[in-house]
């Protein structure tokens, strides 16, 4: 892993390559966690790919959490790996949720390619393309830099919403197809879903 | 033509459904469609306390459960700043590896039917009753058995396991001879692997995969080296590799893994230190059944653990481990409750389906059966 220092010396050389993409760094247990604005999430992983003496040139893992009630409300994540190194590097993605009054860009930092696509930025107007008419955030796929994202990115947007830009096929992974909601997302119950046996809808329609 | 194999194919391992573009014999296109066992185990963990997430996660790969329950307690220990005991860790390792066999087992005894070899099942099998055995005698469940804690295991093994281990370890070896013998000088057998399923070492990195199918095509990828974690850094073991990433180099890399994995559990039981087998924090661990009846202060601490649980206080990790099939990660977000807020696991199968394309496209559709056995997907660990 880098230590706290390598990770504020990372912060320094993407500040300087792309002024206001980091939000934030963190580190715990022994773990480095780059936050960043979403606008940026393709320049920051190329530059995370190729520059020399960072080349992290593997992705092992790409996962979301609902940070509920907190906002940003949501963050993909990015684990990294330098097998090299052997390093381990999060680059954390926040996403606001557009469906939300409160939503908008992140932190004032409004991209403008965000509201360019009238989606992302600051309308909370129920507009966009999903089934059940919500709003939902949006952040650029990694698909053509890390052909391994192409399964996950699907399976986060299956299960918390989340449109992956120039994704070649966002569909449903594990659930069925015409299968409404976002279940992941921490504000969907847990159980309560209706099983369509026959019995059931011919006695109770 | 486009031909729907599954959901229900006995060759397809599981519950997989594969859209195939044929013309004449040969494949021209391939999709995956999954999700037919998907279960929601990662939003149930959402609902239940963190020790009670341990035997969920173990179903998801329902092959190598014990690797799924360490993937998930190294987790939280790491999240909570536990430190487990020399002991636990040795055993941990003694009964991963043995799961690592018991896995690399099922998938040679059923690939190897795949392609015509109905014997290899019933060897196979018979080893693997085996393993069960120890398992059953150590924990009391023959799979899921929900050994591993937050903080170490359970409880120790029994007077008389280190014995019948010895006695499967001097007989794995020759056992595994058996295997090679039958296998290695079939015709049919090395025909069918041999050349076929081949995909490059870079593409294979572009594309997340990890564990055999990796170190097959020749890249001495594996994380009990590179990390360290439980007792693995004190073990002399070699990382068996291929060199061009054809089925039949699938096939010999797993067999080497599993010479490799009797050599570590030999040097973990001999090297297995005296001592606790958990960790003694009454926060995070039950206290010992004797101190209930003598102890008011045990007694509050076990009816806080059973009824509430531990809280775990904000903060997320991501921990991985080598499974039978590569990176088996773990996500934890905890909130301060004492419920987690995610659990997520990178499950290698799920990820190294997406090379099953690069495998099959361009060869004959038996070819593709072939690599498919060989690819080892577990769909239960593929759709959680």
């Amino acid at each position: 892993m880098p230590d706290a220092t390598g990770l504020e010396l990372i912060r320094g050389e993407v500040e300087a390559a792309h002024p206001g993409a980091v939000l934030d760094t963190g580190f715990s247990q022994e773990r480095a966690v780059l936050s960043i604005d979403p606008a940026f999430i393709l320049p920051v992983l190329t530059w995370l790919r190729e520059a020399p003496g960072q080349e992290y040139t593997f992705l092992s893992s790409l996962h979301a959490a609902d940070y509920l009630p907190a906002s940003p409300r949501f963050a993909v994540h990015y684990e990294l790996l330098n097998r090299d190194r052997v390093e381990r590097l999060r680059v954390k993605a926040l996403l606001d949720d557009p469906a939300s009054p409160a939503g908008g860009g992140v932190g004032g930092t409004a991209p403008e390619d965000a509201s360019a696509t009238g989606r992302g930025g600051g309308s909370p107007a129920p507009t966009g393309p999903a089934a059940d008419g919500m709003v939902l955030p949006e952040i650029d796929s990694c698909v053509e830099m890390f052909p391994t994202a192409e399964f996950q990115e699907r399976e986060v947007f299956d299960f918390f919403g989340i449109v992956f830009k120039g994704h070649p096929d966002l569909t449903r992974i594990l659930l069925p197809e015409d299968y409404v909601g976002w279940p992941q997302r921490r504000d969907f119950p847990v159980g309560g879903e209706p099983v369509t046996f026959t019995y059931n809808e011919k006695n109770y329609g | 033509m486009t031909v729907n194999m599954g959901p229900h194919h006995p060759a397809t391992h599981g519950v997989l459904r594969l859209v195939v573009d044929l013309e004449g014999e040969v494949v021209r296109d391939l999709k995956p469609v999954i999700g037919y066992v998907h279960t929601g185990i990662e939003k149930s963990c959402e609902d239940k306390s963190y020790w009670k997430v341990i035997p969920f996660v173990e179903r998801m790969d329902y092959v190598s459960f014990f690797f799924q329950m360490e993937a998930y307690c190294g987790a939280v220990e790491r999240l909570v700043g536990l430190e487990i005991p020399e002991r636990a860790k040795h055993l941990r390792v003694i009964f991963l590896e043995l799961n690592r066999i018991h896995s690399h087992l099922v998938w040679l005894g059923t690939t190897a039917l795949d392609l015509g070899a109905i014997s290899m099942l019933w060897y196979c099998f018979r080893e693997r009753d085996r393993i069960l055995d120890l398992f059953e005698m150590a924990t009391g469940q023959r799979m899921h058995t929900r050994y591993f804690q937050v903080g170490g295991v359970i409880e120790d093994i029994p007077v008389g396991f280190a014995k019948k281990l010895r006695e499967f370890l001097t007989d794995m070896p020759v056992r595994i001879e058996q295997y090679q013998a039958l296998l290695d000088r079939n015709e049919v057998f090395l025909s069918r692997t041999k050349n076929t399923g081949i995909v490059s070492r870079e593409r294979l990195l572009e594309l997340g995969v990890t564990g055999p199918l990796l170190r097959a095509a020749g890249e001495p990828w594996d994380l009990r080296k590179a990390f360290d974690y439980l007792a693995y850094p004190k073990f002399d073991f070699k990382v068996p590799v291929g060199t061009i990433g054809d089925n039949y180099d699938r096939y010999r890399v797993r067999v080497a893994e599993m010479f490799e994995s009797v050599r570590i559990i030999e040097q973990a039981l001999d090297g297995l230190p005296e001592g606790p087998f958990i960790a003694d924090d009454r926060k995070y661990v039950l206290p010992p059944r004797s101190e209930l009846s003598t102890s008011m202060e045990s007694l509050i601490h076990h009816f806080k653990l059973v009824t509430e649980g531990y809280r775990v206080g904000p903060g997320e990790i991501y921990y991985a481990i080598e499974s039978p099939r590569g990176e088996l990660g773990c996500f934890v977000l905890a909130d301060g409750s004492a419920k987690p807020a995610r659990v997520h696991f990178r499950d290698p199968s799920f990820v190294n389906l997406q090379a099953f394309k690069d495998m099959s496209v361009g060869s004959y559709i038996a070819d593709m059966i072939c690599s498919l056995g060989m690819l080892d997907p577990i769909l239960g660990g593929v759709d959680r």
